[in-house]
């Protein structure tokens, strides 16, 4: 986005004529071969008037057209070299062709020159571009920015840079300096980039092969904590994931014995519904669509619950205690729903776009990056377990729900209104389902059978942490995650979901009632 | 079979019941029925529900033309919902209830190997849409797709050119199905014949609609970070490629860094990503929306206006790609050929359609080979603009013959180059 920014606060900046380039320069630019033209934007980076011609090929703007090169923004056509807005526009034209290579050379390029910007953000930025794909070329750029650079944060990321863009000197001594150097800071890309040196083949000189050797061992032990916090990290995304499926089912199955396979359209119903919470704010709201997950959670919520006690209230009541009919004719019920939404809403999926705010991820440390929507989504799964919580334990509704599970004539005979709280209580999981949906519809496609994929695993957690048990459940999801991440590590996705399944089989069987049993009168029945 | 997909089974096989006797009067008007077989629903419905739209739009083009041999085209449409065994099931239906003359459909290798044995049956004809692994060539069948020799082996050698980042070290990632495993299998033995290392290559595979990918992104970043230059060939197909994507892009893996090329990754499937971060990210095809030239210009403005009409979901964003000019070309040269046959019989059919020219919209004129039911067509590698369409940055200079049987899997040199 701030690139965005910039590029656009340059595009407007250069709008005025610039000082003239050399225009052979100019099209060199787009010629046929990849090396020639590499070879201008190295001659242009250093010329700062350069930059509008760099960042506008880099958008895809730059254009060759009736033998002319120029910038075209959509409206007005400047002249490549000179800046001068051409009147009229060339009627044909195509845009010169960037690929990876060119790409690269021109982020670099474009990155150089802002090293001397005012703003240190601006910096910061550039300093980050710089990270991957420095080549020989941008030293000189980069010593003098170290030189003049006074804020440690980028100060650290340019000689991170200079160290990795001067591997490839020919002077054996600024080599062995970076290799050094990049021991103490490097990550991942300088590791790739050491490897090479610490082989003959790629480093003739003893004394530099010996030193990356030595920093390969102490980027590998860094990187080694990131990795395993990484896969501790995934494991804990999925689990939470997973515990928002499972969560409203600890409470339908779990606490009040329903087996309820419409459970997963349940969380279908809540992913809907933050598709249309998106729409409704693309079309009425458009400023504020970066906000419409907030309000899409009670939204989902609500909608979710009234399903759930809409559902309860005409056929599930009807069933209690006789969990087979229960199975079948929630399982009718779930494909009620899912055609419900294919005529609704179409059988193909919908798009449900992450606001710019859960996009993109946070690195932090080597070789970690955490997705803010992963992130968001754990967070969201610890507010909704406190919530559940708050619910069952501190309130009325929780304790007569609580009371009606454990003795359901008891609690009749001193006043609880037994139905009326099973509808509440259906309708509490149906809600949290909902939650589940929202956050499902962030990670995951939304689409009418999208359910279908998360009752089994739903039913797992249930069933791993023990029926009745809330906290059972948070601990089997959040297991589940990691085993089932650290297997994908090792064996693939494929195997890990078979070898998951046939070690929850084998616990089952080991103990039926689950990581955590239920003491009490409330076991036998 | 789990209960569910059984219970469902039922229900479809009783409204097939009660369709095909609603169906039965229609049979005496004097069109002809052509059938439908894609996905509507389901993982697959991401990619395939465009090309029901593009069959319909091509015979209702063809249909304001005065039809074939002047009588008009019927469309018949069926959703076999990316259930394996139902688009056997449809495909019977289609073929023996409602008379088809031609299916068009198919997207995954694996409902095509699952149709073919009721095509051979009943004698049938299928036009086949989709890029592929090769190792087939069937009688009943017309390949329009890409077989490897037209995609992936050209896509491959433009990573290990200069251009193209000159990779050393390649990551085969794809869904655990016939395709991914059989194209990886190609792309292994071209690659170790192009000097690439075993340790070099990584494989992996993930289960259809799988939609964490977390940990393969990460093994990636792990593996790309062990001394070479590190490409990605993804033949992820479906939905999958929208979290894939998405998780590729919030990870932070740059096009510059490691470069993923795609082989079922289309305008069409990157309508629901946003692309800002998955700049440079190539795919490889025989068409791309972005080529310019009059056919394809009038083909974008033929399918928008479709769109509209029939007001497709989110109609004035609507793209056209690869397996929807295949569908169309494949049409088309249907029409020809029955014309030259002056007949529907699938034998004549097929002897007609050898040799049939046609003039697509990638700007090249395509034709049938006379011998290997594949299309000799022009290979694009293009890379992902910010705007969701394709940057072409590679291109054969003309069309490129079909080689079905690779020579890079053992004994294929003995096969004979015509269907048995």
């Amino acid at each position: 986005m701030t690139r965005f920014l910039i590029s656009f606060l340059f595009c407007w900046l250069a709008v005025p004529a610039w000082a003239a380039l050399d225009p052979s320069l100019v099209r060199q630019l787009t010629e046929e071969d990849s090396d020639r033209r590499i070879e201008a934007i190295q001659q242009l980076l250093v010329l700062p008037e350069a930059a509008p011609l760099l960042q506008a090929m880099a958008d895809d703007g730059l254009m060759v057209g009736e033998d002319r090169v120029f910038i075209f923004t959509g409206e007005t056509a400047l002249d490549a070299a000179t800046g001068e807005p051409i009147a009229p526009a060339p009627e044909a034209y195509e845009s010169v062709m960037v690929n990876n290579r060119i790409r690269s050379a021109l982020a670099n390029a474009l990155a150089a020159q802002k090293l001397s910007d005012t703003d240190a953000q601006v910096r910061l930025e550039a300093a980050r571009e710089l990270q991957s794909n420095a080549g020989l070329e941008l030293v000189p750029a980069l010593a003098r920015a170290l030189k003049t650079e006074s804020d440690p944060t980028i100060l650290d990321l340019l000689a991170l840079a200079h160290a990795k863009a001067s591997l490839e000197s020919p002077d054996p001594e600024a080599r062995l300096a970076a290799v050094t150097d990049l021991g103490a800071r490097g990550s991942r890309e300088a590791r790739s980039l050491l490897l090479p040196l610490a082989e003959e083949a790629g480093e003739p000189d003893a004394r530099v092969r010996a030193a990356a050797t030595e920093s390969l061992r102490e980027i590998e032990s860094r990187l080694a904590i990131g990795e395993f916090l990484g896969q501790i990290f995934s494991g804990l995304s999925l689990g939470s994931i997973l515990l928002l499926a499972a969560l409203g089912l600890a409470i339908t199955y779990g606490v009040m014995g329903v087996i309820n396979m419409a459970h997963g359209e349940l969380l279908m119903v809540g992913a809907y519904t933050a598709f249309l919470v998106q729409t409704v704010f693309r079309t009425y709201l458009p400023e504020y669509l970066d906000w419409y997950v907030l309000a899409a959670i009670p939204t989902a919520f609500v909608a979710a619950a009234l399903v759930g006690m809409v559902l309860e209230r005409t056929v599930i009541r009807r069933l209690y205690g006789r969990p087979l009919e229960t199975l079948l004719a929630t399982w009718g019920l779930s494909l009620i729903l899912i055609q419900a939404a294919r005529v609704l809403f179409g059988a193909q999926n919908v798009e449900v776009a992450n606001p710019t705010w859960m996009s993109g991820g946070v690195e932090v440390m080597a070789g970690l990056v955490l997705p803010w929507n992963r992130v968001f989504i754990l967070g969201f799964s610890l507010f909704v377990l406190g919530l559940i919580w708050v619910l069952m334990q501190k309130t009325r509704l929780g304790l007569f729900v609580r009371a009606v599970t454990q003795n359901r004539p008891m609690a009749g005979c001193v006043g609880v209104p037994t139905g009326r709280v099973d509808t509440l209580a259906f309708g509490l999981g149906a809600g949290i389902a909902g939650l589940g949906g929202v956050a499902l519809s962030q990670i995951a496609n939304v689409g009418p059978d999208m359910g279908q994929g998360y009752i089994v695993d739903s039913f797992l957690v249930v069933v791993l942490g023990g029926v009745g048990q809330l906290a059972g459940a948070v601990w089997a999801a959040l297991g589940l995650g990691v085993v089932t991440k650290f297997m994908e590590g090792w064996w693939g996705a494929v195997i890990a979901k078979i070898v998951v399944l046939v070690i929850v089989i084998a616990f089952i069987q080991k103990r039926p009632q689950g990581l955590f049993a239920l003491k009490g009168r409330f076991v036998e029945s | 079979m789990d209960r569910r997909s059984f219970i469902k089974f039922s229900g479809v096989t009783l409204a097939m019941a009660a369709a095909g006797v609603t169906s039965l009067p229609v049979l005496a008007a004097n069109t002809i029925k052509v059938g439908i077989l894609h996905s509507l629903s389901g993982t697959m419905a991401i990619s395939e529900t465009a090309l029901k739209e593009t069959a319909l739009m091509t015979i209702d083009e063809i249909n304001r033309k005065g039809g074939v041999l002047g009588r008009k085209l019927e469309p018949v449409v069926v959703d076999p919902a990316s259930n394996w065994p139902l688009f056997a099931e449809k495909a019977r239906q289609l073929l023996a209830q409602d008379k088809v003359a031609v299916v068009f459909g198919c997207w995954t290798s694996v409902s095509r190997k699952s149709v073919l044995p009721v095509f051979k049956e009943l004698n049938g004809l299928l036009f086949y849409p989709v890029q592929y692994e090769g190792e087939e060539l069937e009688k009943n069948v017309f390949y329009t797709g890409a077989a490897p020799n037209q995609q992936a082996i050209p896509a491959v050698e433009y990573l290990m050119s200069k251009d193209g980042g000159s990779a050393k070290r390649f990551v085969l990632l794809g869904t655990d199905y016939v395709y991914p495993r059989t194209t990886n299998k190609i792309l292994r033995a071209f690659l170790k014949s192009k000097g690439v290392a075993e340790s070099d290559i990584m494989e992996e595979y993930t289960p259809f609609g799988h939609s964490d990918y977390q940990t393969i992104i990460a093994k990636i970043k792990k593996f790309a970070s062990e001394g070479k230059k590190t490409a990605v060939v993804s033949t992820i197909n479906g939905d999958s490629n929208v979290p894939f994507y998405k998780e590729l892009g919030n990870a932070g893996l740059k096009a510059t860094d490691v470069p993923v090329v795609a082989f079922s990754v289309g305008e069409e499937e990157l309508r629901g990503v946003d692309t800002k971060p998955l700049v440079g990210h190539l795919a490889a095809w025989n068409y791309f929306q972005s080529i310019k030239n009059p056919t394809n210009d009038a083909f974008i403005k033929m399918y928008r206006a479709w769109a509209k009409k029939n007001r497709l979901p989110k109609a004035d964003s609507v793209v056209t790609n690869d397996p929807m000019e295949a569908t169309y070309i494949g049409i088309h040269m249907w029409k020809q050929a029955v014309e030259k046959a002056k007949t529907t019989d699938v034998d004549k059919v097929i002897a007609a359609m050898a040799g049939q020219t046609f003039k697509a919209p990638s700007g090249f004129v395509v034709k049938m080979d006379e011998r290997n039911h594949h299309l000799h067509k022009p290979v694009f590698i293009g890379e992902v603009r910010a705007d969701g369409q394709f940057n072409v940055v590679w291109k054969t200079k003309g069309p490129v013959r079909a080689a079905p049987w690779s020579p890079y899997i053992p004994g294929n040199d003995k096969k004979k180059d015509t269907p048995a």
